[in-house]
């Protein structure tokens, strides 16, 4: 028995302390990016992160069950309230994204990233395992992703739409259903490319066509990731330096606080920094995956892996924007970009991983 | 189930179905490290690899190298006077490019600026003219107030740039004008072929004609540099070093300022040219041609009124007379074919009978005395200006001796001047006339030339160097820069030489007929040969029933009025050349203008007296008529040719 209170050595430190080094590197990126000031970016956000894992703490102790019991509930309150914003929105004649929370706007569609998990989980859970290679196992997910995905498709926002069906496309690869159907899919997929295409926005289509060439738009749409890669390929490998960012500074790179914080931070950390930064991330979906392989219960290893890998999409997607790998899409740098809602979103998952993890200790050590 | 062939359907239990997500989230845990290794792999490749290349992207963005215009080299008189200068302007400027709202940004612009619906004319068209990232001149010469109303409210009109600078300046004004050309903004053409961002420059001016032009790269100077922190959207944060313009060179002319400016304004409303010659060195110290353009509403961008009424004149103010004005010399040419028939052996004591008229073959030639000056010889030729004398001996010595010793004086000639044109007219010859007309060479044509018309067609500069050849008997060079040459000996027979120039020092001092360019300044004498150009055919039946007196006739078509001279008749000094279009008798109005001109020479308050007075009866100095004009300009005149325009070769 240690002198620590069991409810208190049950959190897992280690991840906390991950994020909160994460969190904290990313409030004195915050701070250069408004020219060596608190206001308007790191003070915020420093406030909003102690709300917001003081929330994910509490969540990491509600019991697996709950999220079990509560999982379609939610998916349908999300979906409903996905409904309403699109409705108010068309109303509105505008495209109104985001419910007004007080403390926060919270987006239905950052919501659903989290809970379209949670139902596929609950899924699959549900499926006898006899039958995961049975059509039954295929027709419900579909439903269950389709819907969502579709109506953030129309609001427009591909970059939510596209992550909200990935994590449940992951789940339902995790959960067992035959690879050559992945396949066959991605295939498809290649063929629906070109009806996609003309689908599209005019913007997002040219959002596509610089992202293949970005100098044939210096000044337009191709200007963030020319002054994105500049700002980090400027930075060398220990960086100009905290403060000393010229691109960030002298506003060449748009968005420096929100969506290409990363450039911002590399331009004045360098290589090092950035490397930090996606081992840090790397560390946080190794640890994951582990809760998820060490989860008793089939819902908790779906749960832990899919939001995990929600996690993972986050960081890949807007890293690979920032680095000119990936056209340019409206997803912030979880825990470092400037924004509550990504924050939130990322600290539920991780509450709920937390959630997940303590009910795998306690049943190993035989409580409950 | 009919999906089996897609499903693989068997049976998978709870283990099996454990063992499967073991795999598959490895699978997954792999591929997330896979993508982090493959962006820390990118990073290195942009941070290390590319780094370089950005680091200077990045350096090119945050600095923001600005150049600054050199100052423009100044043009002085021999004195050190200047000729043009350059003064500090407040200006506004406005690169299309940025305008976002051109209409609404013109409105506040005319409001703010007071601009004319002139000046709004020529900025709307110099917008359309412009290659969008040109700029375009607004205003220039802001007073401090209007300035700084609009530097304030600058940042709310995109496009608009406010600006400090220099901008040339002639204090002399038109005077100058056809001498030294004018500035302008680079035009859209000439940044495309030398694509110097010095073009680009707000209020940078470049030579556009005459001398600013010819030698523009003496008196450009180098930009100097201002290295400067700036933001994306161009806001100074700081300035990081500054390299200082190197002034262009000074460029010291031959020009004597106050005579120029004297001799423009004595031309007063006629139009025409005075050219005087230092014939002991060749440094032409005056050349005037008026009416001109004011090079100063050149430079400041010219406003359409005024661009109208230079262009309608038929008087041809952008026509620099002085060079490219050609005229049939008339007899002012008598001394160089006296000098021709010397040469050529005639001895000066024959006399022929002056009976008023000369047959040619079938045609009857007339002298300007109708009734004759009865017997005449070499001298009172010159001195009584009678053709028949010329006629009679010109046939006899043939056209060869007339046109070498013509050529020999200069005239025919192209001066190396730094001038962008300049016309250097025709000396007739058999040869010449084949190859022009596809004509044999008459005695007619000889007799024609003889008294400077016919073929013969000169430019005042001309005149003004063959009376300078004849002054000092040597080929003096005319030039406007350096160069102190005398010239060689033409090789003329002393004697010869001496001869007439006595005989011109009597043609204005000898009961001559240009007694009216006597110099009223005590022991100088002018020595000259006045000289009136008809510019028309005078047929038979005219001269039957009279020939009309040029005032009766219309202005295009009186007489030019011409008058060549030197002073002091003894050791020249001074040669002068003076021309006025349709001016009438030669000795009438070309003779007081080139008797004032060099009176400024010896005594230039009591010139200048006389220019007061007569300017009285003009309406004003240069600047107040041409005002004048400009506002007066309500009915357009269809630009007429000039006589002179039937025959000539350019230079």
């Amino acid at each position: 028995m240690s002198l620590i209170p069991a409810s208190l050595r049950s959190f897992s430190w280690g991840v906390i302390a991950l994020i909160f080094a994460l969190v904290g590197f990313g409030l004195v990126v915050l701070y250069s990016a408004a020219g060596g000031n608190l206001k308007p970016w790191a003070l915020s956000q420093g406030v909003h992160f102690i709300v917001f894992i003081v929330f994910a703490l509490m969540l990491s102790r509600v019991p697996e069950r709950l999220w079990k019991a509560g999982a379609f509930p939610a998916f349908a309150a999300v979906l409903a309230l996905l409904l309403a914003v699109e409705l108010l929105g068309a109303v509105g004649g505008g495209s109104r994204r985001w419910l007004d929370l007080g403390i926060i706007r919270l987006q239905p569609s950052e919501l659903m990233k989290l809970t379209i998990i949670l139902a596929v989980a609950r899924f699959y859970d549900m499926l006898p395992a006899g039958e995961i290679r049975g059509v039954n196992a295929l027709w419900p997910p579909a439903v269950l992703i389709g819907f969502p995905f579709l109506l953030v498709l129309t609001q427009p926002d591909l970059g939510t739409a596209t992550m909200i069906a990935a994590g449940g496309i992951t789940v339902v690869f995790l959960a067992g259903v035959p690879i050559r159907l992945f396949v066959s899919a991605a295939a498809m997929f290649a063929a629906a490319l070109p009806i996609a295409w003309s689908q599209m926005h005019d913007y997002q289509r040219n959002r596509v066509l610089v992202f293949l060439d970005p100098e044939s738009d210096p000044l337009g749409t191709g200007y963030h990731i020319t002054q994105s890669k500049i700002a980090i390929g400027s930075g060398g490998i220990f960086g100009k330096g905290f403060l000393n960012g010229t691109q960030s500074h002298l506003d060449y790179l748009p968005e420096g606080h929100t969506d290409f914080v990363f450039a911002t931070m590399a331009e004045e950390w360098g290589l090092v920094g950035g490397v930090l930064i996606i081992a840090g991330f790397l560390l946080l979906c190794r640890w994951g995956l582990r809760v998820a392989a060490k989860a008793p219960t089939r819902f908790g290893r779906l749960a832990a892996a899919g939001l995990t890998t929600t996690i993972f999409f986050y960081v890949a997607i807007n890293l690979m924007m920032v680095m000119g790998l990936a056209p340019v899409v409206g997803i912030p740098l979880p825990l470092i970009s400037f924004g509550g809602t990504a924050m939130l979103t990322v600290l539920m998952c991780i509450g709920i991983l937390m959630s997940i993890e303590r009910d795998g200790k306690t049943s190993r050590s035989g409580f409950a | 189930m009919k999906f089996d062939w897609i499903l693989g359907k068997r049976s998978v239990s709870e283990a099996q179905a454990q063992f499967s997500f073991t795999r598959r989230s490895f699978f997954l845990g792999g591929a997330q490290l896979g993508v982090g290794v493959l962006l820390a792999g990118r990073m290195t490749y942009l941070s290390v690899f590319e780094n370089e290349r950005y680091s200077l992207l990045a350096e090119s963005n945050r600095v923001n190298l600005s150049l600054i215009p050199p100052r423009r080299g100044w043009i002085v008189d021999r004195a050190g006077k200047p000729l043009a200068l350059n003064r500090t302007v407040f200006r506004v400027d406005i690169i299309p490019d940025r305008l976002v709202d051109q209409d609404k940004t013109l409105d506040t612009l005319t409001n703010l600026l007071g601009l004319s619906s002139d000046d709004r004319d020529r900025i709307e068209r110099d917008i359309e003219k412009s290659s969008g990232f040109q700029p375009v001149q607004v205003a220039e010469h802001l007073d401090w107030e209007k300035f700084a109303a609009l530097s304030i409210r600058a940042p709310d009109l995109p496009g608009v740039v406010p600006a400090q600078g220099f901008a040339r300046y002639y204090p002399e004004g038109a005077a100058v004008g056809h001498l030294l050309g004018y500035v302008g903004a680079a035009s859209a053409e000439a940044y495309k072929k030398t694509r110097d961002p010095l073009y680009l420059t707000p209020g940078y001016k470049i030579g556009k004609d005459g001398i600013e032009k010819i030698l523009e790269p003496r008196l450009r100077g180098s930009p100097g540099a201002r290295r400067s922190e700036v933001t994306a959207r161009g806001k100074l944060v700081r300035d990081l070093a500054t390299r200082p313009d190197i002034p262009g060179e000074t460029l010291h002319l031959t020009i004597d300022a106050g005579l120029q400016a004297y001799a423009a304004r004595r031309l007063g409303e006629n139009s025409g040219a005075v050219t005087v010659i230092d014939t002991l060195t060749g440094g032409i110290l005056a050349m005037a041609s008026m009416p001109a353009y004011d090079p100063n509403s050149f430079s400041d961008g010219i406003g359409r009124a005024e661009y109208a009424a230079l262009t309608s004149d038929d008087h041809l103010p952008l026509v620099n007379k002085a060079l490219q004005g050609l005229y049939p010399p008339g007899s002012t040419s008598k001394p160089s074919t006296s000098l021709a028939l010397l040469e050529a052996g005639i001895d000066p004591n024959t006399s022929i009978n002056c009976t008023g008229s000369y047959r040619v073959g079938n045609a009857i030639f007339h002298c300007s005395k109708r009734r004759g000056h009865g017997p005449i010889s070499l001298q009172r030729a010159i001195i009584q200006s009678c053709d028949i004398y010329f006629y009679h001996f010109g046939k006899m010595a043939g056209i060869m001796p007339l046109a070498t010793m013509f050529r020999k004086l200069g005239l025919g000639a192209e001066y190396p001047l730094p001038v962008p044109s300049q016309r250097y007219g025709t000396i007739p010859d058999p040869e010449w006339l084949l190859r022009r007309y596809k004509r044999q060479w008459s005695t007619f044509d000889t007799v024609n030339t003889s008294i400077g018309q016919g073929y013969v067609l000169v430019s005042p500069m001309q005149l003004a160097v063959m009376t300078a050849r004849i002054a000092s008997g040597n080929a003096v060079v005319p030039h406007l820069m350096g160069r102190n040459n005398p010239g060689a000996s033409l090789g003329i027979n002393p004697e010869h030489l001496a001869f007439v120039q006595k005989a011109m020092g009597n043609v204005v001092n000898g009961g001559g007929t240009g007694h009216v360019a006597q110099l009223p300044v005590p022991g100088v004498q002018m020595g000259g040969k006045t000289g009136t150009a008809q510019v028309r055919r005078i047929t038979m039946s005219e001269r039957a029933t009279g020939v009309l007196s040029n005032s009766a006739l219309p202005w295009k078509f009186r007489d030019h009025s011409l008058f060549v001279g030197f002073a002091p008749v003894i050791s020249p000094r001074y040669a002068v050349s003076v021309i006025i279009e349709h001016g009438g008798f030669g000795a009438a109005v070309a003779a007081p203008v080139a008797r004032d001109t060099m009176t400024y020479l010896f005594d230039p308050v009591k010139a200048m007296a006389t220019l007061v007075e007569q300017e009285k009866t003009w309406g004003g100095d240069i600047a107040t008529r041409m005002a004048k004009k400009e506002a007066g300009y309500a009915l357009p005149v269809a630009p007429l040719s000039t006589a002179t325009d039937n025959d000539e070769d350019t230079a």
